[in-house]
């Protein structure tokens, strides 16, 4: 048992906190009333390498491949100071980049994983449809061939990246078995003909990542595209997913941290009554059971990506990580608007974005729901 | 063709990252542990300088920094930032030095890595004007009298033309020097030359698996023990702390506006604002 993390992994966290605390956190409070990603930190970023962070350097990655831990902190890090970066980089690196990485031919990996790694092109994961949310295997987008083509027709939403993204994997049905659909794994460029963006969300929280409608409409795309194999498609995505949600988690924690840290300062600085707040235990006992929570999420992410990184089976620990962390980023963020009263409702306090941020991670990449009935499935399968 | 390679070596000191350091009561000094550490500021716009001559130019960057064996942090962190070859000078014997015998120490650290590279000139020696820690701003110029070279201090424009460079410098407070010299030579630049890149990501990678951090002692350096550590400074820390504060804060409330109303009125009050 050995809790230390080596010291390239504290150099990329001192380092990913350094780039944004200076170059992210200025731009945070305005992208989130925007809605925008600011394009000058896009560039800072791509050349940051945060593009390919798991991605070996042959692809144009950063090569942290194998070292999901190193992936995670450097999300964290990023999530502490603004969580629609996180997610930005997160979702990129870890639902299209990695899955390219995994299940992509060696063309497929020279032709969209480079400019992926690159962050010449951002990627986005289409699944969720208007009628398949949780229940992702009911997916209606349809995949038929027709000569060396596949044929796309259908819609999806909530896509993150999906506006501004220029390679997607889109998860669509090519089959039927008895009630449930066979599906498969396409990457579609979005300069594919047939292909538009939607509608894009005005959001909660993460409001500067971008969440868009994307539509399909006799999108022809060459067999050599399929991802993983046709007919795989269920396969595929329960890996990205159990993927996803480390990084899901990662975020969480970072963002959990930021709400401890901004009241912890608050704790010590605001007087009331003739003290400081943090001499009373009510807000005592709030900064605790935050610092505990997000401990307990950092420590569940860390070994869940620990465990992808033995190739141990991590589906049980990711689902596991992104639950707690979510929920104590939640918690979190909830007591650190309360800690910060009045002040904690306004927009000129960083709280009150963490708190809108944290409630969209008890929702996206499986909801805290799902979340628990993929632990039960797992523990209920263990203890027969 | 090692030898047509420009070398430059730059000095940095890794110093406590806070505001307020902390200082054993008992023994006056920095305590270190558990205090975040980071390259002084100034000293990444010496390694930026050195890499930027590097991306124009056929050049070697050598970060050497002097320090207990936790400052070879602060030279990985150089590596990173694309630094080609790095040194940490480290040894008990070298504790408690001033800038003389740092100075001296460095001096045969950098005479050791040219004998061993065969090269005698033309090099360059960059270093960061001054460290927030102690702020003396004497290594730099007490370097270059180490190894007899020209030097300019406080540079904040630098442009190399062949062997010779062409520096702006400035020597008092609205007074800017323009000097040509030759190499080899040393300068210390200020804040102002450069903004220091960030290490990529692959800059890191790269500098953990590719590259490593060469440690020099004492006797490494055939250093005369009379010249190094305590023994060989001229002047000794008597005692550090850390100033008291005078006067009290007023933490002012509001809108922005009145809040700089207020300010405006209080540094009237004080005759700071006439």
């Amino acid at each position: 048992m050995d809790f230390s993390i080596s010291k390239k992994q504290q150099m990329l966290r001192k380092i990913t906190r350094e780039f944004a605390e200076t170059l992210i956190a200025p731009i945070a409070e305005e992208s989130d009333r925007s809605s925008e990603l600011d394009p000058i930190v896009f560039n800072l970023i791509k050349e940051m390498n945060f593009f390919g962070i798991c991605i070996p350097k042959e692809y144009g990655g950063a090569g942290l491949q194998n070292d999901t831990i190193s992936f995670a902190i450097i999300v964290e890090e990023i999530g502490r100071i603004d969580a629609s970066w996180a997610i930005t980089v997160g979702v990129h690196c870890s639902v299209v980049a990695y899955p390219l990485l995994i299940f992509g031919t060696e063309e497929q990996k020279q032709k969209f994983l480079i400019p992926l790694a690159k962050g010449d092109k951002l990627g986005a994961f289409a699944l969720t449809e208007a009628n398949a949310g949780s229940d992702a295997a009911s997916v209606e987008t349809s995949a038929v061939l027709d000569g060396d083509e596949w044929v796309l027709n259908g819609s999806k939403i909530f896509a993150t990246n999906g506006g501004i993204a220029k390679t997607l994997l889109v998860a669509a049905k090519t089959g039927q078995r008895g009630r449930k659909s066979i599906f498969t794994v396409f990457i579609v460029d979005t300069d594919t003909p047939g292909f538009s963006v939607g509608v894009k969300e005005d959001k909660l929280g993460v409001r500067a990542s971008n969440t868009s409608e994307l539509v399909f409409q006799d999108v022809r795309v060459p067999k050599e595209n399929v991802l993983g194999g046709v007919g795989n498609g269920f396969n595929i995505v329960l890996k990205i997913l159990d993927f996803g949600r480390i990084l899901i988690a990662a975020q969480c924690v970072g963002l959990g941290q930021a709400a401890l840290e901004a009241s912890v300062k608050y704790a010590n600085e605001r007087e009331q009554f003739g003290r400081k707040i943090g001499q009373f235990q009510g807000i005592q006992w709030k900064i605790t059971d935050m610092g505990c929570a997000i401990e307990s999420a950092r420590l569940l992410t860390y070994k869940a990506a620990y465990m992808c990184d033995q190739g141990l089976e991590y589906g049980l620990a990711s689902s596991m990580a992104k639950l707690v962390a979510s929920e104590a980023a939640m918690q979190a963020t909830h007591y650190a608007v309360q800690i910060h009263g009045g002040y904690g409702l306004m927009k000129s306090y960083q709280v009150e974005r963490y708190f809108r941020d944290a409630k969209m991670a008890e929702i996206y990449e499986g909801t805290s729901e799902i979340q628990r009935m993929v632990i039960a499935t797992h523990l209920l399968r263990q203890t027969l | 063709m090692e030898c047509d390679k420009l070398k430059i070596f730059v000095c940095i000191k890794q110093v406590p990252g806070v505001a307020e350091v902390k200082i054993d009561a008992k023994t006056g000094k920095l305590v270190r542990e558990g205090v975040l550490s980071i390259i002084n500021p100034v000293d990444k716009n010496a390694i930026e300088l050195a890499l930027q001559i590097k991306d124009r130019k056929h050049a070697e960057v050598i970060a050497l920094s002097m320090g207990p064996p936790q400052a070879e942090e602060a030279l990985y962190e150089a590596l990173a930032m694309g630094v080609d070859n790095a040194f940490l000078l480290t040894d008990k014997e070298f504790a408690g030095a001033d800038t003389l015998a740092t100075s001296y120490t460095l001096a045969l650290a950098i005479k050791q890595i040219l004998k061993d590279s065969g090269i005698t000139e033309p090099y360059l020696i960059v270093c960061g004007s001054q460290a927030i820690d102690g702020d003396t701003a004497q290594v730099g110029p007490e370097l270059a009298e180490e190894l007899n070279l020209p030097q300019v201090t406080n540079v904040q424009k630098f442009e190399m033309i062949d062997e010779r460079i062409i520096v702006e410098s400035i020597l008092r407070p609205e007074e800017i020097v323009v000097l040509e010299t030759k190499l080899p030579a040393l300068i210390t630049v200020l804040k102002v030359i450069n903004t220091p890149r960030f290490p990529t990501l692959i800059g890191i990678v790269e500098a953990y698996k590719e590259k490593k951090v060469t440690h020099l002692n004492a006797s490494k350096l055939k250093a005369e023990k009379v010249k190094i550590g305590l023994t060989g400074s001229q002047t000794q820390v008597w005692k550090i702390f850390v100033p008291q504060q005078k006067g009290e804060h007023i933490k002012l409330s509001g809108s922005i506006n009145e809040m700089v109303k207020e300010l405006c009125l209080n540094l009237k009050e004080d005759k700071i604002l006439i």
